[in-house]
């Protein structure tokens, strides 16, 4: 060990079903050095200190979206916060908010997985096209209205910084919601009025109360509160005209 | 048989657990404050009905201690009011494009903050030149 290692005490909110009736903390002390991530950190401990700890984690570059956490309070990903910054207060670590604790740090994610196959997250072409004909052509700025949007990597940090989806998980969610979006808005898709039917419903757009935090936790700059808010003017039009447009009554 | 027993942690007193949703609850708190203020212009177009002395009265209210401190309170309450809604207004506005580049959020803030100024500004000239 490098004469200059520090130790830093990191707090992790344990889990075990079987034997905790509710989550408690457990506090280990980490040598560590300044290009250390806490998720490094993590791994530290359950390779030389306590092999129980479970949490998820695999490509250690902020792509995966596995090995996201509540850091001291916030949502982030493990991989792409430093030791270095909690030093030398420490730092508290607990599974992703909102969501059900499967175990220790790892999340139950079956909520978020049966809405992201529900909004049907993929190109419905507008229009049928043999393969003879060629690629969909799209220009920058049309590809501009969606591109931000696409950058999701499911991480459901922003599930965990969402009030409305902690009070009531019925609510699509902003991660799933801007993935709606991302396909809503692209010039190629044709698929809007299957998906805008959980879009308009009481659980989609209009569960968001623009309190912004998953666009701020956001570690993919995806900006879902933009993505959910801006179609809050086009459901409105929707539930106003649909009483006089010809097979509009029934959606 | 399945040994899992997911854990749901309680929502309890949420909005005290991060400063941003403190500053969230904030916002949406002033918008009490500014349906009381619509109350008490309301009351004045009432009474603006009943003739001028009734109306004289009410300006007359308008100016007792408490009165002169609760605008206070409101005008610090509108101020902030003001700009969290435009700070917000960016994300409820379609993506758009000014010239081939995309219009930044600050510039769409900074346009609606700007806009309530102006207007203030005008109200109170119009005033001046009524009184």
């Amino acid at each position: 060990m490098a004469e200059n290692e520090k130790i830093i005490e990191i707090e992790v909110l344990r889990y075990r079903p079987e034997q905790d009736k509710e989550p408690v903390l457990q506090t280990y002390k980490v040598p560590f050095t300044d290009d250390m991530s806490v998720l490094q950190g993590l791994q530290y401990i359950k390779d030389y200190l306590d092999g129980t700890v479970s949490f998820r984690w695999s490509c250690r570059m902020a792509i995966c979206g596995s090995c996201g956490m509540m850091i001291d309070g916030k949502p982030k990903l493990s991989c792409k916060t430093f030791l270095r910054d909690y030093y030398p207060g420490g730092l508290r670590v607990e599974a992703l908010a909102h969501l059900p604790i499967e175990r220790d740090l790892v999340v139950d994610a079956t909520d978020f997985v049966t809405k992201l196959e529900s909004i049907k997250p993929y190109i419905i072409p507008k229009e049928p096209r043999a393969l003879e004909q060629g690629e969909y052509l799209q220009t920058p700025q049309q590809r501009d209205m969606y591109e931000q949007f696409s950058s999701c990597i499911n991480c459901m940090l922003c599930y965990a910084a969402c009030p409305q989806y902690g009070l009531n998980p019925k609510f699509t969610g902003p991660g799933i919601l801007a993935l709606m979006h991302r396909y809503n808005a692209d010039s190629r898709d044709g698929g809007q009025a299957e998906r805008n039917e959980l879009g308009y419903a009481d659980e989609g757009y209009w569960g968001c109360t623009a309190v912004g935090y998953c666009s701020e936790v956001c570690p993919k700059g995806v900006d879902p509160a933009n993505a959910i808010n801006q179609n809050k003017m086009n459901s409105a039009i929707n539930y106003f005209t649909r009483f006089v447009t010809p097979g509009g009554a029934g959606k | 048989m399945s040994n899992r027993r997911p854990y749901v942690r309680s929502m309890d007193g949420w909005w005290k657990r991060d400063p941003y949703f403190i500053r969230y609850m904030a916002r949406e708190v002033t918008a009490v404050f500014v349906a009381l203020y619509a109350i008490v212009l309301l009351f004045g177009l009432v009474r603006l009905g009943q003739g001028e002395a009734a109306f004289n009265g009410w300006l007359q209210y308008l100016k007792t201690p408490w009165m002169l401190v609760f605008h206070l309170i409101v005008l610090a309450v509108f101020c902030y009011h003001t700009w969290s809604w435009f700070n917000i207004m960016p994300k409820t506005m379609p993506i758009i494009f000014m010239g081939g580049k995309r219009l930044q959020p600050g510039t769409i803030t900074g346009t609606g903050l700007a806009a309530s100024v102006v207007a203030c500004l005008a109200v109170l000239f119009i005033v001046r030149g009524m009184s």
